[in-house]
C-alpha cells in the first residue's frame, strides 16, 4: 500500500460540500490500496467540474475536449497497454456530448476503468438539464421541465454485457472506493457511475435526497445473473441500488487484436527490411 | 513531337471486374518497362452505373491523363454508347460480339466460345489486349499463375488456354493497331497509388498506430495499413466516427504511438476541433485528407483541390501547422514520411492533402531506397533529470522535450485548457501569453525546414504555370507542349502549401511574363493564399471543378 500523500494535495476549483471532494478521496484511497505509482497511472478527462480531477491528483493525465475523454484513453492503451487508465468525467460530457463514444467504449471492451461523476445536472455551464436529469425538472434552461425521458446508464450498459456495470454514492467514500478497486481490478471496461450532489444548481437531487434512497446490494445478489442485473439497473426512484450490478469476463479489445502489445508502441522500431519485402509485393 | 502513349479505357458496371482487367493490364505493363498513369472514373454505387478504368501508357514519362480513347474496352452496351465519340482516328472497340458497335471499328469478341465460363471473360479481355498492344504474353502470363497460385495449377492451366485462345483469335481478327514502341530496358518498379504510397511512407517513418472512419478517396490509406498491420506492427482501429478517430490517435501519440488518420473533406469537417486539441497539448499527429468535390458530400467519388482552406484553417485558436501536397504517388511516399518526422520534430500537427485522382493515380515507381530516408524525430523516454519534468517548457524554439509516460518516474501532464509548463490548468495572462508565444515560435521551425516549390522549364518563361498538389503531371505537361510550340514556358509545383516561404519562389514570379495559376477548385484558393502571404495577384487562373482531372489540353486550351 502506497500512501495517500503519494497522490499530492492540491486547492481545487469546487465548491465546499460539492461531491466532487469525496469521489477523489476515494480515488486516492482506491490508488493507494492498489499500489499504483503515479507514473504508471494515467487519467483522462473532458471537460466539466469532474473533468478538472486530474488536476488535483498526482499522476500522468490528458485533460482533453467536452465528451471526447473515452477515446484518447482508449487509444493511450491501446499504445501502452501496460499503464493503469481511468477516464473521468461527468455525466454531460460522457452519457451527452460523448454518447457515441461512450456505446464503442462498452462494445470494445478495453481494459480501462471509466467513472462518470453523475449529479443529474451541466454544473460547469450552471445549471442546464444534463442527460441524467430527471424528466420535468424544471431548470433556467428548461423552464417548463426537462422533457426528455433520462438516460439510465446502468441499464443502458447491463443490455450491451459491458463486462462491470457499477454504482456508487461519493457519500459514501468507502464503499466507493471499494468499487473502484474491483473495477481497476477488472480485466475489461470496467464503468462506474457515480451519484453526487451538486449543492449550487441541482436542489431536487441533493445530498439527503441520494442518502434516503441509496441501497446497497444484497450480499446474496448474484451479480453475473444477467436477467437479474438488467432489472436491478432498470431500479432508479425510491430506491436506488448501489454496488456491482452486473460482471462478466468477456475477453478484452487488447486480446482479440494481435497487433497490440507487448510493450508499448513507443518501443517499436520499423522494420525496414521487413517494409522493403512489402514492397516488393506492389513489383 | 507527336505523343507516342495510348489510352486504353476499360468501361463497364460497377462489380463486373473491370478493375481487375486494369490492374492486370497495368502491372504487366509496368514489368514490361512502360510508364502509365492510371485514373479511376467511377460513380458512388456497388453495383450497375457507369464506371471507367483508364489507363494511358506511353514508352517514355507520362505524368497526366488525355483527352481521347486508343483501345476503348466496353463491358456493356452503354461503355460504346456514351464513349464511341470520344475514340481517336485509329481508335478501335473490343466488345462482345453481341453488342452494337455503332459503326465504330474493333474487334467483336466472342466471349462465349472462347471462355468456358463467364468469369474467365477479364482474361479473355487480356488476351485480346495483349496482341493489340503487342504486348509480350509472358508477362500476363506470369501474372496470372501469380495471382492464381493459391488456387492451383487446374485453375491457372484453364486462365492460360483461354488467354492464348483470345490471343490467337485477336492475331486472326484484328483490323490493325499500331504497336505500342517497346520501352527502354528498366530494373524492377513497383506499382503504387497515391493512398498506398502515403501509408507505406508513414510505415517508413515508423506509423504503428492509426484510428479511422472510412470515407472515400482516403479509405485506401486505412486499409494499406491494415494489410500490413501485423508484419509491421500497426494498430489500426476503425473509429465509431472521426471526432473518435483523431482524439484517439492524439492519446495513443500521447501515449508514445506514431500516430496518422485518414480522412476525407467531410470527415476531416468532424476533426477540426480535435486539430485545435493537437495544437493545444503540442501532440504530434498526421492528417492524409482526402479531397473531393463538396460542399457537404457533393461528388464523393470524383476529385478536387476545394479543401485547401480547410485544412490551412481547421481548429480554433491559434496554432502552427505543416501542409503538403504531394504532386505523385511517389511523392505521396516521401511527404507522408515527411510529415511524419515534422510533426514530432515541431510538436505540430501535419498534413498530407491529396484528393481523389491522387488516391487512385496509379504510376510506375522505382523502388524506395529505405535506408537512405532521413532520420525521423521521436519522443523521449528516459527523465531528463530530478527536476520536475515540464511537459511544455518554455524554451527558445517553443519545442519543449516530449517524454512518453510510463517509462520513469517523472509524469507527463497534458492539457486543453490553456496550462502552466507542467501542464496544469491555469488563467494567469502572463502564462497565457507566455504559452501562446512559445506555441507561435514553433513556425520558425517549420518555416526553417519548409520545402521550396519545384521549378521545371525555361529559365526566364513567357508563361509560368503555378501549381500544387496532384495537378503537377498535367501542369508540367501542358508547359513542356507549349514549349513543343515554340513558347517559353515553365512550371512551378508546391509540395509543401504551408508554411510558404516567399524568398524560395518570388524571384521565379518576377522572371516569368505571365503568370498562371492551375489548381482544382473555384475560387483560386493557393492564388489566394500566395496573394496574402506575398502580395502578389495571380490574375489569371485556370481552374476546374467538375470532379474530374486535369488534363495537358484542358489548361492549353485554356491560355
Amino acid at each position: 500500500m502506497l500512501p495517500i500523500e503519494t497522490y499530492g494535495e492540491y486547492e481545487t476549483a469546487w465548491c465546499p460540500g460539492c461531491g466532487n471532494h469525496n469521489i477523489l478521496k476515494a480515488l486516492k484511497q482506491a490508488f493507494s490500496e492498489l499500489d499504483l505509482p503515479p507514473h504508471k497511472l494515467a487519467l483522462f478527462s473532458g471537460i466539466g467540474q469532474a473533468a478538472k480531477s486530474p488536476h488535483y491528483l498526482n499522476c500522468n493525465f490528458f485533460n482533453g475536449l467536452h465528451g471526447r475523454s473515452l477515446p484518447p484513453a482508449q487509444g493511450a492503451k491501446l499504445a501502452s497497454p501496460e499503464l493503469t487508465v481511468v477516464v473521468e468525467s461527468g455525466d454531460g460530457c460522457s452519457y451527452g456530448e460523448g454518447g457515441n463514444h461512450f456505446l464503442a467504449a462498452l462494445r470494445r471492451n478495453l481494459d480501462i476503468t471509466c467513472l462518470v461523476h453523475d449529479n443529474q445536472i451541466y454544473g460547469l455551464t450552471k445549471g442546464q438539464a444534463s442527460p441524467t436529469t430527471g424528466q420535468g425538472q424544471a431548470t433556467k434552461a428548461q423552464p417548463f421541465g426537462a422533457p426528455s425521458e433520462a438516460f439510465n446508464p446502468m441499464a443502458v450498459a447491463v443490455a450491451m454485457r459491458a463486462s462491470f456495470v457499477a454504482r456508487g454514492f461519493s457519500g459514501d467514500t468507502a464503499h466507493l472506493s471499494e468499487l473502484i478497486k474491483a473495477g481497476v481490478r477488472h480485466k475489461g471496461f470496467a464503468l462506474i457511475d457515480i451519484l453526487q450532489p451538486c449543492v449550487t444548481f441541482n436542489r431536487i437531487n441533493t445530498f439527503a435526497w441520494y442518502r434516503e434512497r441509496c441501497v446497497k446490494l444484497a450480499d446474496d445478489y448474484d451479480r453475473t445473473d444477467w436477467k437479474a442485473a438488467m432489472a436491478k439497473a432498470a431500479e432508479f426512484g425510491e430506491s436506488i441500488p448501489i454496488g456491482v450490478i452486473y460482471e462478466n469476463d468477456r475477453p478484452t479489445f487488447e486480446s482479440r487484436l494481435p497487433t497490440v502489445g507487448p510493450g508499448a508502441l513507443a518501443e517499436r522500431v520499423p522494420d525496414l527490411e521487413r517494409l522493403a519485402a512489402i514492397l516488393e509485393s506492389y513489383a | 513531337m507527336t505523343d507516342p502513349s495510348v489510352t486504353i479505357v476499360i468501361g463497364g458496371e460497377a462489380g463486373q471486374g473491370l478493375v481487375t482487367v486494369g490492374e492486370f493490364l497495368s502491372k504487366a505493363l509496368i514489368r514490361a518497362g512502360y510508364e502509365i498513369v492510371v485514373s479511376q472514373d467511377y460513380m458512388s454505387r456497388i453495383r450497375g452505373g457507369h464506371n471507367l478504368f483508364i489507363i494511358r501508357v506511353s514508352p517514355e514519362k507520362v505524368t497526366a491523363p488525355r483527352e481521347g480513347i486508343d483501345l476503348l474496352v466496353a463491358l456493356d452496351a452503354a461503355t460504346i454508347a456514351l464513349h464511341r465519340g470520344e475514340l481517336t482516328g485509329r481508335g478501335l472497340v473490343v466488345a462482345d460480339e453481341s453488342l452494337d458497335f455503332a459503326g465504330a471499328s474493333g474487334i467483336k469478341v466472342p466471349f462465349a466460345t472462347l471462355c468456358p465460363r463467364p468469369i474467365f471473360e477479364n482474361v479473355a479481355a487480356l488476351g485480346v489486349l495483349a496482341k493489340l498492344l503487342c504486348l509480350e504474353p509472358s508477362w500476363l502470363t506470369d501474372l496470372i499463375g501469380e495471382t492464381f497460385a493459391k488456387k492451383g495449377s487446374e485453375i491457372i492451366g484453364q486462365n492460360l488456354a483461354v488467354f492464348q485462345a483470345a490471343h490467337a483469335f485477336a492475331e486472326g481478327n484484328s483490323p490493325g493497331f499500331d504497336c505500342l514502341a517497346p520501352p527502354a530496358p528498366r530494373d524492377k518498379r513497383l506499382m503504387l497509388d497515391g493512398a498506398a504510397a502515403a501509408a507505406l511512407g508513414g510505415l517508413a517513418a515508423g506509423v504503428n498506430f492509426c484510428s479511422f472512419y472510412p470515407m472515400t478517396p482516403s479509405t485506401g490509406v486505412a486499409l494499406t495499413l491494415i494489410a500490413h498491420a501485423r508484419d509491421m506492427g500497426v494498430v489500426v482501429e476503425q473509429a465509431e466516427d472521426e471526432i473518435a478517430a483523431c482524439n484517439m490517435a492524439l492519446g495513443a501519440s500521447y501515449a508514445g504511438a506514431t500516430a496518422l488518420v485518414a480522412t476525407a473533406g467531410g470527415g476531416f469537417a468532424l476533426m477540426c476541433e480535435g486539430v485545435s486539441l493537437a495544437g493545444m497539448i503540442e501532440t504530434p499527429i498526421v492528417f492524409v485528407v482526402g479531397q473531393r468535390p463538396g460542399p457537404a458530400t457533393g461528388l464523393p467519388t470524383r476529385t478536387e483541390q476545394g479543401d485547401l482552406n480547410l485544412v490551412l484553417y481547421a481548429g480554433h485558436g491559434e496554432f502552427p501547422r505543416a501542409v503538403f501536397a504531394p504532386g505523385t504517388p511517389e511523392q505521396c511516399f516521401h511527404l507522408t514520411h515527411r510529415a511524419v518526422d515534422q510533426s514530432e520534430r515541431h510538436q505540430s500537427p501535419a498534413f498530407v492533402l491529396i484528393d481523389q485522382y491522387l488516391a487512385d493515380w496509379s504510376q510506375a515507381v522505382v523502388p524506395f531506397d529505405l535506408k537512405s530516408l532521413p532520420e525521423v524525430a521521436r519522443p523521449g523516454r528516459e527523465a531528463p533529470g530530478p527536476a520536475v519534468y515540464e511537459r511544455f517548457a518554455l524554451t527558445d524554439s517553443g519545442v519543449s522535450p516530449r517524454l512518453v509516460p510510463g517509462f520513469g518516474e517523472y509524469l507527463v501532464c497534458v492539457d486543453s485548457d490553456e496550462h502552466t509548463p507542467e501542464g496544469h490548468i491555469t488563467e494567469d495572462a502572463g502564462v497565457r501569453t507566455a504559452m501562446v508565444d512559445k506555441r507561435l515560435r514553433k513556425l520558425r521551425g517549420l518555416v526553417a525546414d519548409a520545402l521550396p516549390p519545384d521549378y521545371s522549364g525555361d529559365p526566364e518563361p513567357e508563361v509560368l504555370l503555378v501549381c500544387w498538389g496532384s495537378t503537377l503531371g498535367a501542369a508540367a505537361e501542358a508547359a513542356g507542349i507549349l514549349r513543343g510550340q515554340g513558347k517559353k514556358a515553365a512550371c512551378l509545383h508546391f509540395s509543401q502549401v504551408y508554411p510558404l516561404v516567399p524568398e524560395t519562389f518570388l524571384t521565379h514570379f518576377e522572371r516569368a511574363g505571365e503568370l498562371v495559376m492551375v489548381e482544382g477548385n473555384a475560387t483560386g484558393q493557393f492564388a489566394e493564399l500566395i496573394r496574402a502571404k506575398t502580395g502578389t495577384l495571380i490574375a489569371k487562373r485556370i481552374l476546374r471543378y467538375d470532379g474530374r482531372p486535369f488534363t495537358a489540353k484542358y489548361i492549353v486550351d485554356r491560355l
